[in-house]
């Protein structure tokens, strides 16, 4: 971590970050949490969870990246507090990450990004090099860590990544951004039972009712007419 | 070496739709039959049921019922100058891998193509002249007429349990159907889905328009439905989830649903699943195959399965990979024009459109179904005038809501975030609110367009890959301009709050996202060996007792989705099997 000037260790770093998510939504005045159909009670913002694959540095990369793709409001909590690091995680260190229906045979070469993804490396390989790569773009251009840098920084930093315009040392800082982006979605927007899209947070800011959805005879009764319910997950009919 | 196994009279290589249709015509006939799979075997009631079926992240984003590219992709370039590099994710279209075949996880759009694309080429010569076609444009006619395929269409229909409604009953138009349909010898087998709010909207604003919407036909049944085979479909459920997912429902028409149950109990048939055919056996001399070599994927061992008859139905690369594989036929050359295989291979526009805003709307777009839309055709083929307008071909419209799936369906007015509070607030504001017009175009051939083995890449079993030349052509863009624009215009008809862009694809054609699995060509049929793989009965020209099923042998590809003729071309060319091959083993048309 080198010239790391937080004294606090990254894991603490995290729960600290979550609590704190927690704190300013309870906050929020009720007003505020009820005035919409889609609100949310806030996700229990859960103690340090052990991971599957990600090294604390990883782990706090992606805390701080979905964190700032999807921040906290009276939407919903923080992408962290929805399990989107533990979405990422598990996906991870799955077969998905592990590069299952991945044609892995070189030649490598770049290719035309009409050709599509190139590169050697897993999806877990990919994003353990695209955050060595992003934080030591981030320690030149701003002299910290990505995961170190104040929320508003953060931003900064991922505009100019999904710009295209960094150059990151031995790596397609657009391209990653990309990954991240496309992995945090799919963490908020999943089905609960792989880790993310917790208490069916990312479901309810839309309003997608989830399962069982058997419409056969509601399409008609709720022609022009909002369809909202309690969202039910796979985990809620196993 | 292989392992030899006892002679049947036919082996079907792949189960998908053409494979199931033609192991059961075939041992309705008396005739012993093996199926060779290289997938899984599934079974509805196990793999397609809930809860687990509706899991949008392993069907659509992991790709759970789509081929491994691990095992066998292909190689992919614009033009022949350029070196092709391997598609190491499955993206633009995404073939199937298990018993079932694509017809798993399909969207079920039921069409049949129009008279006037059965007769292509001359259609076209006889309206505009010859002169109206481009140098590089190959298209040409098929080798059947609309007229000729018809009962066959029928057919498939009543296999399907389509649900629709007629616009042309034995050549009376019916009004609420498709004006601009063939004559159709009965009506459709079911009534069309319920539609949508969108697609009421967008019905009402085309009317107006002066257009001729109908509802969209689809294999999914609108309620239950005991098929031609006297297997029982369910009802649809307006679930979301058709496309890139099984059905719970048993609505959706398959394989599973609509025959296999009977060739399972079937004494006459068998079928072999984990078993990838690696080539086929080719007697050139003799001007026959033999029967195939396949690797069983759980043990490693070959096989070699002879057979009387060897029916091509791995889908469109399979079936091309296949041929060049075993070394039946000559390859396309597209600098001389010479050669067959891999030669007109064409796709479809596709990711276009408009979308809308509706500040008052409430649209549930997670209720729906591809079919709970309203199509239009005014703009497809050519429905309409081209003269003086510079192109060919054309696109068909649909409007409804069929997938409200959240992570793939988040539709923004434009100018907004991708990410952070703005995104969110824009996607919470807007899910319920908005509807699109969808828009997919017709594909011509072209002579770079096509289809060979890559000099670099290979599949698992140690074969070279396919290799895809592929890019849009001057035509394409002018359809994808000219009907967009015409789509655009119903939208603004239909008043939303907010119009998107409408969505006019530019620059080269790129493999990443998903577009539709509508490939076509590669071993087209005609009525001249020279310039064609397989005559009108799909019979190899190359090997009398080899026929080869599916969209590889459409020689373009018209706006329509390709399924309804693969179907009735896997009946016509049975029939043919039954009825005069089998009579008389040969050529079934002397070239
Ligand atoms: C997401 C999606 C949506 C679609 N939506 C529509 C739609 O709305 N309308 C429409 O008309 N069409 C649609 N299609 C296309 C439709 O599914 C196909 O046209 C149809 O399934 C083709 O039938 P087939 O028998 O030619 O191939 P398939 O049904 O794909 O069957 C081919 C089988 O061969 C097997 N195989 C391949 N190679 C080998 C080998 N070497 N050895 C052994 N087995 C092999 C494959 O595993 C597969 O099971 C869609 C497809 C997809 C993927």
């Amino acid at each position: 971590m080198g010239n790391d000037d937080n004294p606090i260790p990254r894991r603490g770093f995290l729960v600290g970050a979550g609590t704190a998510v927690a704190a300013s939504l309870t906050s929020l005045s009720a007003e505020a949490q009820t005035s919409t159909a889609t609100a949310t009670p806030p996700a229990v913002a859960t103690a340090a969870e052990g991971t599957l694959t990600l090294t604390s540095a990883e782990q706090a990369f992606f805390a701080a990246a979905v964190d700032t793709i999807i921040p906290a409001d009276e939407l919903t909590p923080s992408g962290s507090d929805c399990g989107v690091v533990v979405f990422i995680d598990r996906q991870l260190a799955g077969a998905y990450g592990s590069g299952a229906k991945l044609y892995r045979s070189g030649p490598f070469h770049k290719g035309k990004p009409e050709q599509g993804y190139q590169l050697p490396l897993t999806p877990r390989e990919f994003f353990a090099a695209g955050i060595v790569a992003t934080n030591a773009w981030s320690r030149t251009a701003r002299g910290k860590d990505f995961d170190r840098l104040a929320p508003k920084e953060r931003e900064a930093a991922l505009k100019e990544l999904e710009s295209g315009k960094v150059e990151l040392s031995d790596f397609n800082g657009k391209q990653f951004f990309e990954a991240l982006l496309e992995i945090t979605m799919e963490g908020f927007f999943a089905d609960p039972i792989y880790g993310g899209n917790r208490n069916k947070a990312g479901w309810r800011m839309v309003g997608y009712p989830g399962l069982p959805a058997v419409y056969t005879n509601l399409i008609d009764e709720y022609r022009n007419k909002r369809y909202s319910v309690e969202p039910q997950s796979i985990a809620d009919f196993s | 070496m292989a392992i030899r196994l006892k002679e049947v009279d036919a082996v079907m290589v792949g189960m998908g739709w053409t494979g199931s249709i033609m192991a059961r015509e075939l041992t309705k006939a008396g005739m012993t039959v093996i199926g060779l799979e290289r997938g899984e075997d599934l079974t509805p009631r196990e793999h397609f049921a809930l809860p687990n079926i509706r899991d949008e992240l392993k069907y659509t984003y992991r790709k759970e019922l789509v081929q491994d590219p691990a095992l066998e992709t292909l190689t992919f370039r614009h033009r022949p100058s350029e070196m092709a590099l391997p598609m190491r994710r499955m993206g633009s279209f995404l073939p199937g891998n298990a018993v079932g075949g694509a017809a798993n996880h399909w969207g079920g759009l039921h069409w049949r193509y129009l008279p006037s694309d059965h007769l292509c080429r001359s259609h076209i010569v006889n309206r505009y002249g010859p002169k109206a076609i481009p140098t590089d444009m190959t298209i040409r006619d098929w080798a059947m007429t609309y007229e000729e395929l018809e009962p066959y269409y029928d057919r498939f229909d009543k296999l399907c349990g389509v649900s629709g409604k007629a616009g042309n009953l034995r050549g009376q138009k019916v009004s609420g159907g498709n004006v601009f349909e063939g004559a159709r010898s009965s009506e459709y087998p079911n009534p069309p889905l319920k539609m949508t709010e969108s697609a009421l909207m967008f019905e009402k604003a085309a009317k107006e328009l002066g257009y001729n919407p109908f509802p969209q036909p689809i294999s999914n049944s609108s309620r239950p439905y005991t098929n031609i085979e006297g297997l029982t479909l369910g009802g649809c459920q307006y679930c979301g989830h058709c496309d890139k997912s099984g059905c719970e429902a048993n609505a959706k028409a398959g394989p599973h649903v609509c025959i296999l149950p009977l060739l399972r109990a079937e004494p006459k048939f068998t079928l072999r699943a984990r078993s990838w055919v690696s080539r086929l056996v080719y007697d050139k001399r003799g001007k026959k195959v033999t029967g195939v070599i396949y690797t069983d994927t759980r043990t490693g061992e070959e096989y070699e399965q002879p057979a009387g008859i060897v029916v091509l139905s791995a889908y469109v690369f399979g079936n091309i990979s296949l041929l060049f594989h075993s070394k039946i036929g000559v390859p396309y050359d597209p600098m001389t024009q010479k050669g067959t295989v891999g030669r007109n291979y064409c796709y479809q526009l596709s990711r276009m459109g408009v979308t809308m805003f509706f500040e008052n709307k409430e649209f549930n777009p997670f209720m729906g179904a591809p079919g709970a839309s309203m199509a239009l055709d005014d703009f497809d083929g050519d429905n309409f005038d081209h003269g003086g307008l510079g192109f060919l071909g054309g696109s068909r419209f649909a409007c409804g809501h069929a997938d409200g799936r959240p992570i793939g369906y988040r539709p923004v007015p434009p100018g907004t975030p991708r990410w952070g509070a703005a995104w969110k607030k824009a996607t919470a504001k807007n899910y319920h609110h908005a509807a699109s017009i969808a828009v997919s175009g017709s594909n011509y051939a072209n002579r770079y367009n096509y289809l060979d083995l890559d000099p670099t890449y290979r599949d698992q079993l140690g074969r070279p890959l396919l290799r895809l030349t592929y890019n849009f052509v001057e035509n394409d863009y002018k359809v994808m301009e000219y009907t967009v624009n015409a789509a655009a215009k119903i939208a603004r008809a239909m008043n939303p709050t907010i119009m998107g862009p409408a969505r006019i694809r530019r620059g080269d054609y790129d493999i990443v996202p998903y577009q539709s699995t509508h490939n076509t060509g590669g071993t087209v049929m005609g009525h001249d060996p020279k310039t064609s793989v397989v005559n009108r009965y799909l019979q190899s020209w190359d090997a009398h007792n080899l026929f080869i099923m599916g969209a590889s042998t459409f020689p373009q590809q018209p706006a329509y989705n390709p399924t309804g003729p693969v179907g009735a071309l896997a009946y016509w060319s049975a029939e043919a099997i039954i009825n005069k091959y089998r009579k008389s083993p040969g050529p079934l048309v002397h070239a």
